[in-house]
């Protein structure tokens, strides 16, 4: 019998039939754009680098970050991390600690010297006012464009608010003054005391921009009556004597302030460290509606500050202080009641708020500045008189490090497509990856890293760092609670979990592909995707 | 399903993860792998029992260096796989009869034994009508005799292949083409089920497991271990059937891991007739997030008897197989 026994088939002889014509439906890959990212004022691609973190590669997570922001240390410090509020991880337990893996990036940049290189000259030069956040910011992009870059600051020294506004505990100088002498590695000139009064002179020593980030110092104050005013003095001011003066200012020993912004909490903290014993903010409205963030009164409340909501300062005798308790309306405005009380104190210090002293740039032509010197820029962050383009807290925006930072940035870009005779076109914005989007069973149990704190007594009388960093171990912990939302990060699921063996899988870095011949278009692979890199379209007539 | 290494973002509960070394990853997650059903197989959109074949005889090929054989019963699974003149085995495969693979599959073990090819190892395979109920007979003797031969039942709980008849695995209250849910009849009887695993075990064989598609690293580790030992062994897939179960294709995953979840497919392994090891619940899950993803549930959704009895059957689970405990980290990276 030469006959096979049996009928036989050949092997892979299925190939001939192309299932994919079954398909209504098609998987496609897609990214998202992960909500940390589309929250973060400096535009960082926090995704991005975690990622690159959670395999232990901090040179390239770095690498990744300060191509939008040179200053990850100071930012994983006092940055207020928008991005962890929209952290879509809270919804399972809490957020990424984004800031405390930005901190030890930043760290460990610091501690090993990494270092960037300026981009290729293009014979370009920009002045920029200002050595704070924005300026310093903008300086690091243009530079690494490859134009020429000086900055004229004003001050004794560079850092603006990061230095003047933020005390020591909150961010050790040693952070600061290592970050910016990396921004001037770069090639960065910055001629300190330097005011800047004449724009158009300026200009006409060479420079093709200008980019003016002067930020808001002048501190606002109000009227209280005071028939024999004992010591008065201004939040900015009592920050920045601490910081430049030999001598610290004399408080005596009791202390209120008066505001509820963090620069009030910042202020009483450094009051404390300086030797006060009884410190107090008077605010008066009530723990809502404070602009300052909770975790600054929480440290502060925990450092021995005392908070009395609802007051206001009504009359000053000396070193007697009138309070009047307010009350909410049904508006939610503070209105007064008529109880008074009295608080005796040595100083009192207003925090009431900062405005900018923008006087020298009315006298151009076309720029417009608003009520408390702020001044109008359009999308491009140019002012009205060509060339000038303005950035950080003297714009209208949050008055933040981080979103002067992203001002800086964004300058930069603009700055760089105008001398060129270009208008700086921003990416399209990639649809955003909702916890919706997201399988959240794949993720493993991985409750949040705490970071270290100081102990309270030593809060109280130094102004060592507060708030430690995270160590190598749980650095990497925290990364790998990313979940990577709208963005592959090749766990396999498609691959492994396709029934028509119809994904091609690409090898590390690669990512994958399907293949349409055989995919019946069933959409496991999108459902079991854990981070919503999957979607699942009509398919094409 | 186990947490095998701690804090991993997804630790082992996706199909591979790039930051564990390679061989915490799954067979399933390499590029290497054997693909033994491959694609241009006729099985449904979703279909869990095609997913299952792959992942359990990829792991299979994986652990005997490529020397296998396997015998299929008939049913989805060979019908979908080698309509004439195709096929989308990648191994070599024979099909016989709907009840005989048990008897087959004893025989292919024979011969080689009997041509001094020890190397070569044989699998049963076949699903929950053509194991459960037609070819028990045979698998009860091949038991009986301990002949090397490991049979795995791809249980997606009736006969799909035929148009959804009723099988000894049909559920509860299951709507099927048999059982059809009239008047005061609820569809499939609440009667006591069969279970082979039990059974399996009852025969004091070597080896007999429980697995899901929805726990790959579970499945892979239990047909690799079936495959180290020699003599009769018995490995049960819970596979769901989107068009039998009247599910979204996308759902079956999602299926498969609620029923482990809520405690109706417990996972569990045995070693001469004895139970050694059970998989403890993630996240537990009353049944009706089971339930309510199936249309065949559809008509007893609202009936609180029914739910009660079905939740009834998960807690007998879960108490006799201890499925809610708290979680071991077996490995730490």
């Amino acid at each position: 019998m030469d006959k096979p026994f049996a009928i036989t088939l050949d092997i892979e002889s299925s190939y001939s039939n192309h299932t994919g014509s079954w398909r209504t439906e098609r998987p496609v890959y897609i990214d998202r754009l992960p909500p940390c990212n589309d929250a973060c004022p400096a535009g960082e691609n926090i995704q991005g680098w975690l990622h690159e973190a959670e395999e232990g590669k901090y040179e390239n997570a770095w690498r990744i970050l300060v191509r939008d922001n040179p200053m990850p240390g100071v930012h994983g410090r006092v940055c207020y991390h928008p991005c962890e509020n929209a952290c879509n991880r809270q919804q399972i337990d809490s957020a990424v600690s984004i800031h405390a893996v930005e901190r030890f990036l930043g760290d460990q940049a610091l501690k090993h010297g990494w270092k960037v290189e300026a981009g290729k000259d293009s014979g370009k030069k920009v002045a920029i006012i200002g050595a704070g956040p924005s300026g310093l910011s903008a300086a690091w992009h243009l530079r690494l464009m490859g134009h020429q870059v000086v900055i004229f600051e004003a001050g004794p020294m560079a850092g603006g608010m990061m230095r003047f506004g933020i005390p020591k505990y909150r961010l050790p100088r040693e952070v600061l003054d290592e970050e910016i002498s990396r921004i001037c590695d770069l090639g960065v000139e910055i001629k300190l005391n330097s005011k800047i009064d004449d724009i158009p002179a300026l200009m006409d020593e060479g420079f093709d921009a200008v980019f003016v980030a002067i930020g808001a110092h002048v501190a606002r104050r109000t009227d209280i009556p005071a028939r024999d005013a004992g010591t008065i003095l201004d939040a900015v001011s009592v920050l920045q004597n601490v910081e430049t003066g030999d001598t610290p200012p004399l408080l005596g020993r009791r202390v209120i302030v008066y505001g509820g912004g963090n620069t009030a909490f910042d202020t009483a903290r450094t009051a404390k460290r300086l030797g006060a014993s009884e410190t107090m903010i008077v605010y008066r409205r009530n723990q809502e509606q404070m602009p300052a963030h909770d975790f600054e009164m929480h440290e502060a409340v925990d450092e021995g500050i005392m908070v009395r909501w609802l007051s206001t300062i009504k009359e000053i005798d000396d070193t007697s202080y009138k309070i009047e308790k307010m009350r909410l309306n049904d508006e939610g405005w503070p209105e007064p009641t008529g109880e008074f009380e009295t608080i005796e104190a040595d100083t009192l210090i207003l925090a009431l708020g900062q405005t900018t002293d923008s006087s020298f740039l009315e006298k151009l032509d076309g720029v417009e500045v608003e009520r408390n010197g702020v001044v109008k820029v359009d999308e491009s962050m140019m002012t009205g008189f060509p060339g000038v383009f303005a950035g950080g807290d003297m714009v209208p925006a949050d008055r933040t490090v981080t979103t002067a930072t992203g001002h800086g940035k964004l300058a930069a870009r603009n700055i760089d497509a105008w001398m060129r005779g270009e208008k700086w076109q921003a990416g399209d914005r990639h649809e955003i990856a909702g916890f919706k989007h997201i399988n959240p069973w794949y993720y493993t149990d991985a409750p949040k890293k705490l970071q270290p704190v100081l102990d309270i007594a030593r809060r109280q009388s130094t102004f060592t760092e507060v708030v430690k960093g995270l160590d190598e171990d749980n650095a990497l912990f925290e990364a790998r609670r990313c979940l990577s939302c709208g963005n592959c990060f090749e766990c396999d699921n498609c691959y492994g979990m396709c029934p028509d063996n119809s994904v091609i899988k690409l090898g590390p870095g690669k990512g994958f592909e399907f293949n349409y011949d055989f995919c019946k278009g069933c959409g496991l692979c999108a459902a079991e995707c854990p981070c919503g890199a999957i979607t699942m379209i009509k398919e094409p007539e | 399903m186990q947490q095998r290494v701690k804090y991993y973002q997804t630790g082992t509960f996706t199909v591979g993860n790039r930051l564990l070394d390679e061989e915490k990853r799954t067979v399933q997650a390499t590029k290497e792998r054997n693909n033994s059903l491959t694609c241009g197989h006729r099985a449904c959109q979703g279909c869990g029992e095609a997913l299952g074949a792959r992942f359990a005889i990829d792991a299979a090929m994986n652990a005997v260096n490529n020397k296998l054989i396997a015998v299929n019963a008939t049913g989805c699974l060979e019908v979908f796989s080698t309509p004439y003149p195709e096929s989308s085995w990648r191994i070599p495969w024979i099909h016989s009869l709907f009840g005989n693979a048990p008897a087959v599959a004893t025989g292919v073990a024979a011969a080689l034994r009997a041509r001094g090819e020890t190397k070569t190892r044989v699998i049963a395979q076949g699903g929950d009508g053509g194991t459960v109920d037609i070819g028990f007979g045979c698998l009860s003797g091949m038991f009986e005799r301990n002949d090397d031969v490991l049979y795995i039942c791809y249980d997606n709980e009736a006969y799909m292949n035929t148009g959804v008849q009723r099988s000894s695995r049909t559920p509860p209250g299951a709507r099927t083409a048999t059982t059809p849910p009239v008047g005061e009849h609820p569809g499939n009887s609440y009667n006591q089920g069969k279970n082979p695993a039990l059974i399996a075990m009852a025969h004091n064989i070597p080896y007999v497991a429980t697995a899901s598609v929805a726990d790959l690293h579970d499945l892979e580790d239990k047909v690799e271990k079936a495959m180290s030992i020699s003599g009769a062994r018995y490995v049960h897939i819970h596979v769901p059937c989107p068009l039998g179960w009247g599910a979204k294709p996308s759902n079956t995953i999602r299926l498969a891991r609620l029923a482990i979840e809520t405690g109706l497919f417990p996972l569990f392994e045995a070693e001469d007739g004895e139970i050694v090891d059970t998989t403890p619940i993630r996240k537990q899950q009353p049944v009706d997030e089971y339930l309510k993803l199936q249309r065949r549930f559809a008509h007893i959704l609202k009936d609180p008897l029914a739910l009660e009895t079905i939740q009834a059957m998960a807690d007998r689970n879960i108490s006799r197989f201890n499925l809610v405990r708290e979680m071991e980290v077996t490995n730490n990276g």
